[in-house]
């Protein structure tokens, strides 16, 4: 009976998906198409060009194809899984984001992963101990984290750790296209440190803010003063009923926050040159290369519409509150 | 059984209450914010002329900020930046402002309304919002226009959605229903009888959403998409002091952020404060 | 507010009353629109006793503070509270630290409703409460048992709240109360919303704990069932307590009664006159310089507006009013 309503439930997000993805396709790319700027100008910069190259130039970029006319081959190829090439890489579109993508989801996922747990534990002690020093202290940074400019954090991390300190190379890029045999595990960790740390400050603090303010709520409810009128104190009430009572919502908006994680991920891997989706993203946004572009959008909306599917689904199948609600309905 | 005004007397200010600590706090965050974008405006040409004589100074006292590699003063360009960082924020969250509430309101209207509404609510916050910024900016060419509208466009989310709900439980009042078997129009209503009510939640909306708008103007222009190299934004000079990090330039990249940083955490306070004042049950803590 | 026995010879050899309430006022700081700070009194200069074998119901309207007198009295106020007067149990003072040692071992709570109970957690754990790993086998024996005799189905440990009827709930809150050997019980709004078996049940819970000697605090906004089982009846009113009354005081046309309030809530009931009292409770934040029930009342004089009346003994109960003597 569970499954057929997951079955249900499933079937229904993935049209929803589709939909969402047609819209997007076609806002996007009707988007760029309204761009002023000469996207052969944009690729070859401040360089003088013979009349002859630019004409092969714009042929290549396709610059005189009537906008329908460039969408519906696009679209055509789009439905037979071609994405087109990429103008700046010169590579199928697919196989850039495959590469890309892969390192950045290393990236997001580390950093995602640091920054859930740490905020809790940060979010856990600031809300137990509501009003005192610890709380105050945690509360500061956390408005002093939200407040800062992921890029500048960045560039203060890259500052300290890779100039002054010297702990990590200042260059971090894996230029693409270089044999993976020639770049070492222990080359990948190192390079990914800081670009993580760095991604995870920001969100430890939109998940400690919440995970504070929703345990002061639960400890301020009438399960618990019951439990106080029961004998129960201190860090067992907060582990009895506080952790378990905040831990789902918590998750919950973890992975609601896949939006806010990608578009950090674009600044970090642009400051620290991490060879990731971001960072490509940024060059075709920069050098006109609208097939790579839309494809990093439409990955982009995938990404972000399956972690709020995942938080639909712990909301939907896990909480045993909502479980119940359906059945008696 | 009495009333009595109690004034809480701990802290800075002896003497005065909550109230008015409240609000000679949100009072000297505006002065500030204030007197950044109006010295901005007075910034004198020759302040930032070129003078190599002077070029990489580290911070001192007759530059505060330090000097970059043509020799202009940092701490001068960094007011100019955050003058402008607060006026296209003021613009955009004026715009985004604007659109919530027509949405809003458009969606108190009726059904289909309502669920067009939510639908381009869950469009536009279905890809991350920088690169919406970017993918907008990009279509209108860049440029503080294409800053401004692509930050409007992408921030009117959150307040059409807090501004749906509030209306949502308006519209259950007694008084609405009064009116609406009196026979008046749906759109008198929402303009007479809801759209009052909701005045605190624009405001407060618009100041929430000044610091995310002046963070992610910030953000696009330091990637490339935003402001032109030649106007004096934070996120310009930033991004050109990436190239003198490994040189131990520091004071290019560290002050104009933290002023950045400082600019955002008073508007952060401002609406915090505000809120609290507006809504007394938040106050407890 | 010396004890009131001058009755029988077995109620004589527990003339001490267990828990004794002495003049407690309780206040709240808050904060009202643009952050002007107000302060709100909720209960004023109450006095009450509660003994063992005794039911003692506490009767007033609802949302009229009578919960937090029973949060009072295990401690767990919120931190914006004020409180003040004194308490005593066992004839010992009962002091913050410790309620906060005897609460949930020698008083109890029985809460008015499932929102008092975890939403994700399962019945069992939930009635069992916090124990060391070594007692946990006893206590879970000890909890199929009392589910048993309150006949609640093995099933239902394993279920969570909300998959709870609403009779379950007030059979499980109640289980809760008799996991541990207490001596109080308080019971705050046991019977909300209960049809006519399920009410009678609930009560004779109630009687059976006052029978095995515990002293039980009945906090009610129910007159008729506060009657069924109750041997003292205490009227609250705007915060404080107007008249203790006998159960057996409440007959004919309420000659016995001392007050006119407890007379117009007798009389208000729909088997004997069911007629109702004109006005209303004064609203918290009033200010009011005399008696509280200067305003309803139809024999007030130039004294009952200017200072409180004390509680006073009469006619083997007490009265707050400056008519009688």
């Amino acid at each position: 009976m569970n499954y057929r309503k997951l079955s249900i439930f499933m079937g229904k997000k993935a049209l929803k998906l589709v939909f969402l993805l047609i819209v997007v396709c076609i806002a996007s790319f009707w988007i760029v198409e309204q761009s002023p700027i000469d996207p052969v100008r944009a690729y070859i910069g401040e360089m003088s060009i013979q009349p002859e190259q630019k004409a092969k130039l714009e042929e290549y970029w396709g610059v005189n194809t009537p906008a329908h006319e460039k969408f519906l081959n696009w679209a055509e190829n789009l439905l037979k899984g071609d994405l087109g090439t990429s103008l700046i890489y010169r590579m199928p579109v697919t196989d850039v984001v495959k590469e890309r993508f892969a390192a950045s989801l290393v990236l997001m996922a580390s950093s995602w992963l640091l920054s859930g747990v740490l905020g809790f534990v940060l979010g856990i002690i600031a809300g137990m101990k509501n009003g005192t020093l610890i709380d105050k202290a945690i509360k500061v940074y956390c408005y002093i984290l939200l407040a800062a400019p992921t890029f500048w954090l960045a560039l203060i991390f890259l500052l300290i750790f890779a100039v002054n300190l010297g702990w990590f190379p200042v260059g971090l890029s894996v230029p693409i296209g270089v044999a993976s045999e020639d770049v070492t595990f222990f080359d990948r960790i190192h390079h990914l440190i800081l670009p993580t740390v760095t991604l995870s400050l920001l969100g430890v603090a939109s998940i400690a803010m919440f995970t504070r303010e929703k345990l002061i709520e639960v400890m301020e409810s009438d399960y618990v003063l019951f439990a106080k009128a029961r004998g129960e104190k201190g860090s067992t009430l907060v582990k009895r009923h506080g952790i378990r009572n905040v831990a789902l919502p918590a998750i919950t908006l973890q992975f609601l926050g896949f939006s806010e994680l990608f578009g950090g991920a674009v600044l970090v891997e642009q400051v620290f040159s991490y060879p990731g989706i971001g960072q490509a993203a940024v060059a075709a946004g920069l050098r006109s290369d609208v097939p790579l572009l839309l494809a990093i959008v439409i990955v982009s909306a995938v990404f972000v519409y399956s972690g709020n599917l995942i938080a639909d689904m712990i909301y939907e199948f896990v909480d045993p509150r909502i479980k119940q609600q359906e059945m008696r309905t | 059984m009495s009333t009595a005004a109690v004034t809480a007397n701990r802290g800075l200010f002896k003497g005065f209450n909550l109230r008015q600590k409240t609000i000679l706090l949100i009072s000297c965050l505006s002065v500030l914010l204030l007197a950044i974008v109006v010295s901005s405006t007075f910034i004198d040409d020759n302040a930032l002329s070129t003078d190599f004589r002077s070029k990489n100074l580290a911070p001192s006292l007759e530059h505060p900020f330090g000097t970059d590699w043509m020799g202009r003063d940092m701490f001068i360009r960094t007011l100019g930046g955050l003058g402008l960082s607060i006026v296209i924020g003021a613009l955009a969250s004026s715009i985004s402002t604007v659109m919530s509430v027509i949405l809003g309101l458009l969606s108190s209207i009726g059904k289909i309304e309502d669920s067009i509404v939510s639908w381009l609510v869950d469009l536009f916050l279905s890809i991350p919002h920088l690169l919406l910024i970017i993918l907008i900016s990009i279509g209108l060419g860049g440029g503080a226009t294409g800053v401004i509208i692509a930050v409007a466009l992408s921030h009117w989310t959150s307040l059409t959605r807090v501004v749906r709900a509030e209306i949502k439980q308006i519209k259950t009042q007694d008084y609405i229903h009064i009116s609406r078997n009196f026979g008046r129009s749906r759109w008198w209503i929402a303009k007479n009888h809801i759209l009052p009510h909701l005045v605190p939640q624009f405001v407060l909306g618009t100041i929430v959403m000044f610091p995310h708008a002046i963070l992610h103007e910030a953000s696009v222009t330091f990637l490339g998409f935003g402001l032109s190299p030649h106007q004096p934004a934070i996120g310009i000079i930033l991004s050109e002091s990436m190239k003198y990090l490994s040189a131990g330039y520091w004071w290019l990249a560290f002050f104009p952020g933290l002023s950045l940083l400082i600019v955002i955490l008073a508007f952060d306070m401002i609406g915090e404060n505000m809120g609290k004042i507006l809504d007394p049950k938040r106050a407890h803590e | 507010m010396t004890d009131t026995s001058q009755k029988s010879d077995e109620e004589k050899e527990r003339s001490e009353a267990l828990l004794k309430v002495k003049d407690i006022s309780l206040s709240f700081i808050q904060y009202a629109s643009g952050l002007r700070q107000t302060e709100l009194k909720v209960i004023s200069n109450l006095s009450m006793e509660a003994y063992s074998g005794e039911i003692l119901a506490v009767v007033g309207s609802s949302g009229s503070g009578k919960s937090l007198l029973a949060h009072a009295i295990l401690g767990i106020l919120p931190s914006n509270a004020k409180l003040s007067g004194t308490m005593e149990y066992n004839g010992h003072d009962l002091s913050q630290k410790k309620k906060e040692e005897l609460r949930g071992k020698e008083i109890v709570l029985i809460p008015q409703s499932t929102t008092y109970l975890d939403p994700l957690m399962r019945i069992s754990s939930q009635v069992i409460g916090n124990v060391e790993e070594k007692n946990k086998d006893s206590r879970k024996k000890l909890q199929r048992e009392i589910f048993q005799k309150y006949d609640l189905k093995p099933e239902v440990e394993k279920m969570f709240p909300h998959e709870l009827s609403g009779g379950m709930i007030r059979r499980v809150l109640v289980s809760t109360a008799v996991m541990n050997s207490s001596k109080i019980v308080i019971a705050d709004e046991p019977t909300p919303g209960l049809d006519e078996k399920n009410l009678n049940e609930t009560l004779s819970y109630f009687k059976d704990m006052a029978s095995k000697g515990y002293a039980v605090i009945l906090i009610t906004h129910d007159i008729e069932a506060a009657l069924k089982i109750s041997d003292k009846i205490a009227i609250f009113y705007a915060g404080t307590i107007l008249e203790i009354a006998n159960t057996d005081d409440f007959s004919g046309e309420g000659e016995k009664l001392r007050h006119q309030y407890t007379k117009a809530l007798w009389n208000a009931l729909p088997q004997n006159k069911f007629r109702a009292i004109k006005g209303h409770q004064p609203m918290q934040d009033e200010v009011l310089d005399g008696c509280f029930f200067y305003e309803r009342c139809t024999t007030r004089g130039e004294v009952c507006s200017k200072c409180v009346p004390e509680l006073k003994l009469f006619n083997g109960g007490m009265v707050r009013c400056n008519n009688v003597s």
